[in-house]
């Protein structure tokens, strides 16, 4: 961890920092139970986060458990991903109004948002926010929306101590471990017994003046070898892994391969995994007018590789069968984002095991195809 | 929510200047930047597509079909097959539509320089080859001979015939069109677009060939030059997929790795050949 | 001489490239120039096929006739062009009409003298189907892509 300023942190602090980000004007996202998961909500208190509750997930299964201690942070990731805020599902992108002929844009003045701070950003989701800046800050456009949510969000990161089964961002490279890129705070929780604090470090300018102003103590080589150990943990408990050496040429060659077969006879096209998955952000665009027919307006709205219009050109779909669109999906995933992003569009998180109806596993997937060619059979 | 000037996704209103009928089903409509919207909305590459609003109604892409050279105009060919596309074709002079662009990677007619160039356009196809026609005459001194060909489904849906016909009066210019159906009463060729390559000679290695039409009639025209000598990396293809923002955001035109919108929609075959048999890609 | 020339004329042809210099004479011995005016029917449906055209200037337009409607203009034959491939297999007859649309120079060979030429001499028959055979998957091919109407609107 470096040269980056660490402190103990009790857990009453967390509070604090709660009241501080407020005072200086941020609303605060973080993890709140809702309708049997953990959710992304606008949060105030200490008593909004999900204390004392752990999630066991599966393919297909997600539940909610009670821990036996009151760890604040004791779970992995939830259907919600920070994409919710930052590449809104629904967004308008202007109104306009006709007459004579004529058209007019209204509303031009973009509104001042007020900032954002996320509390509780997973390893991978740090990595999943620097992969969308990418898509959507880093090309030969910008999208102002996205840029004006993003500006200036203050990020409390949290390291996992504890993996769902479903996760497997050790093998992708991005987590448990929060790499830091982005972060203004990183906070490890440890609870054993009574004794409840967090690790805390401040990579950015910004967190290290937060941090100041909470009380803390210094890290002992215990304390701090402890946080380590428990981060450790968390990556030893993965079971799934995705073996990412040359997945990319991987799937562009066994385009034809009879997996994607098989998997087609179980997936719905139900687009669960697009919505649930944090890199995701394909997005569609509706124009809508009034009675009248004098005043329009466009929406922006998420969409899905997965839909069977989403390929539309005159004449019909290009993918037509479910077979191409998840072979659309995961070859992207894993393979062509590489070529258009320079980096994996999957972190690891599992979402898309969890929330699949049908308990596809992408990370199984991706190994049958590598199994069967490696063994020269053609037979999973 | 979002500011203009700085918003990809806010159309610019453009007046229509003039509204001609090609075939039956196709028009093309003169646009002009509204006073309100910079002059420079107006300047494109040849190959390079707007996407254009009609309000309430729908954005499509559509490439630019006009002259690169003049100023202040933006022209656009459209062939009325559905709603979005009929509302566009029925625009009158006067009225506006948004616009959005120019986007794409366009015709590299200037690496044709020195060279023999080929343009051929299958149906509706020909009109994001107009630009380069224009390109090419505007500096004809710089390239060679001039071959351009042109198939379309019946002779009515021949597209921009008096200007194929004064094309072809020019010096060291060819202009060859065949149609799939000949009806009864057609004096011209009647065949697919293949037919006509064995009507043009060719400096194979000296020739750049510039392509649009239905995907199909691109990969026999590909097989067709390729046989004959053409180059892979002299071949270019303009191709289509779904759009909603045309700045790569949306992710509906992806092809493989590439997104149309942006990596193309022009492309060399060499780039993309492997792409073009698979089914459902 | 004009044999001469009609000598040079198919052996320069693409068609006939490669062709045994005894086979290229052959051909020559059932070969003669023909025009045709702008408008006059070259050869018709059902006709006995008894001859071939190496279409030197012009353009043929194959038709079809449907019942009370005028011909419809299938494919067009033009310059360096064959025209006709009916005489090499029965029924040996025509089944389209070929009619001049702008005026023709053409060289016919004969196509029954050949067909004889043919059953006695298996290799000159080889060589010719050979020939036609690519002409005909060409259209084929052409045909086809035709056939799928890629124009259309959907």
């Amino acid at each position: 961890m470096g040269d980056r300023v660490q402190a103990r942190l009790a857990v009453g602090e967390i509070e604090r920092l709660l009241q501080l980000l407020a005072n200086r004007g941020y609303r605060i996202i973080g993890p709140t139970v809702r309708d049997g998961a953990i959710v992304y909500d606008e949060i105030e208190s200490l008593g909004d986060l999900p204390q004392g509750q752990t999630d066991e997930q599966e393919a297909g299964r997600y539940r909610l458990k009670p821990r036996d201690d009151g760890a604040l942070f004791g779970y992995a990731v939830g259907p919600q991903s920070w994409k919710k805020y930052l590449h809104p599902a629904e967004v308008k992108l202007f109104e306009a109004e006709q007459k004579g002929g004529m058209f007019r844009i209204l509303n031009n003045e973009a509104k001042p948002l007020q900032p954002s701070a996320f509390l509780g950003v997973r390893a991978c989701e740090l990595v999943a926010i620097g992969i969308q800046d990418r898509v959507l800050l880093d090309g030969r456009y910008r999208d102002p929306i996205y840029h004006a949510r993003r500006e200036g969000v203050f990020v409390v990161a949290v390291q996992c101590t504890q993996s769902a089964a479903t996760c497997f961002c050790a093998s992708m490279g991005t987590g448990p471990e929060a790499a830091g890129a982005g972060a203004d705070l990183i906070l490890t929780e440890l609870v054993h017994g009574n004794d409840h604090w967090f690790l805390a470090e401040a990579p950015s300018e910004r967190g290290r003046e937060v941090l100041d102003e909470l009380h803390s103590q210094p890290c002992s080589e215990e304390d701090c070898h402890a946080a380590g150990a428990a981060v450790q943990a968390a990556a030893s408990q993965q079971t799934r892994r995705m073996e990412t050496t040359g997945i990319r040429d991987l799937l562009y060659e066994n385009f034809d391969h009879p997996r994607w077969d098989h998997v087609a006879e179980r997936c719905l096209a139900c687009a669960n995994c697009t919505m649930v998955c944090p890199t995701c952000f394909c997005t569609t665009v509706e124009d809508v007018t009034d009675v009248p027919g004098d005043r329009a307006e466009r929406w922006r709205r998420w969409d899905s590789c997965f839909t069977i219009n989403f390929s539309l050109i005159h004449g019909g779909s290009v993918r037509t069968s479910g077979k191409a669109r998840y072979r659309q999906w995961m070859t992207h995933k894993l393979g062509s984002w590489i070529d258009q992003f320079g980096s994996s569009g999957c972190v690891g998180c599992g979402r898309c095991i969890t929330w699949c109806p049908v308990g596809i596993d992408i990370t199984e997937e991706a190994q049958a195809i590598r199994g069967a060619v490696n063994h020269g059979s053609t037979h999973s | 929510m979002p500011r203009a000037d700085t918003d990809p996704m806010m159309p610019q209103p453009c007046m229509v200047r003039s509204v001609s009928r090609e075939t039956p089903d196709t028009l093309t409509l003169e646009l002009e930047p509204a006073s309100s919207t910079s002059p420079g909305q107006a300047e494109f590459q040849p190959g390079q597509f707007s996407m254009l609003w009609v309000f309430g109604v729908g954005e499509l892409p559509i490439a630019i079909s006009g002259d690169p050279g003049a100023a202040r105009s933006l022209t656009y060919t459209v062939r009325s097959v559905g709603p979005a596309t009929r509302a566009l074709t029925t625009r009158q002079q006067g009225q506006a539509v948004g616009v959005r662009g120019p986007f794409g990677t366009g015709w590299p007619v200037d690496s044709a320089r020195g060279r023999d160039v080929l343009v051929v356009g299958g149906g509706i196809g020909l009109a994001p080859l107009r630009p380069v026609i224009y390109d090419v005459l505007r500096h004809r001194s710089q390239y060679g001979r001039l071959v351009i060909l042109h198939g379309a489904r019946s002779p009515r849906d021949l597209l921009y015939r008096k200007e194929l016909a004064s094309w072809d009066r020019q010096k060291d210019t060819l202009v060859l069109s065949t149609v799939d159906y000949g009806g009864s009463s057609w004096r011209g060729r009647v065949g697919v677009v293949t037919s006509l390559f064995k009507f043009v000679r060719l400096q194979p290695s000296l020739t750049t060939a510039f392509v649009c039409g239905p995907e199909i009639m691109m990969r026999f025209v590909a097989r067709e030059m390729i046989a004959r000598g053409l180059s892979a990396s002299h071949l270019y293809f303009s191709m289509e997929r779904n759009m909603k923002c045309a700045v790569g955001f949306c992710g509906h035109c992806q092809w493989g790795p590439h997104f149309i919108c942006k990596d193309g929609p022009v492309f060399p075959y060499s780039r993309i050949a492997p792409l073009l048999d698979r089914y459902e890609l | 001489m004009e044999v001469h020339t009609l000598e040079k004329i198919i052996a320069d042809h693409p068609f006939f490239g490669n062709l045994e210099a005894s086979y290229t004479s052959l051909l020559v011995g059932c070969a003669s120039n023909v025009r045709f005016d702008a408008g006059k029917y070259i050869l018709r449906e059902g006709e006995e096929a008894n001859e071939f055209y190496l279409i030197r200037h012009g353009r043929v337009a194959i038709e079809i006739n449907p019942p009370h409607r005028r011909p419809i203009i299938v494919d067009t034959v033009a310059e360096g062009e064959i025209l006709g491939w009916s005489w090499l297999l029965p029924p040996y007859a025509w089944r389209f009409h070929a009619r001049a649309e702008t005026s023709i120079l053409a060289i016919v060979l004969d196509g029954k003298c050949l067909r004889a030429k043919c059953e006695q001499n298996h290799d000159l028959g080889y060589e010719l189907l050979k020939r036609f055979s690519q002409i005909m998957n060409r259209r084929l091919d052409a045909t086809r892509i035709q056939l799928l109407d890629v124009y259309a609107a959907r």
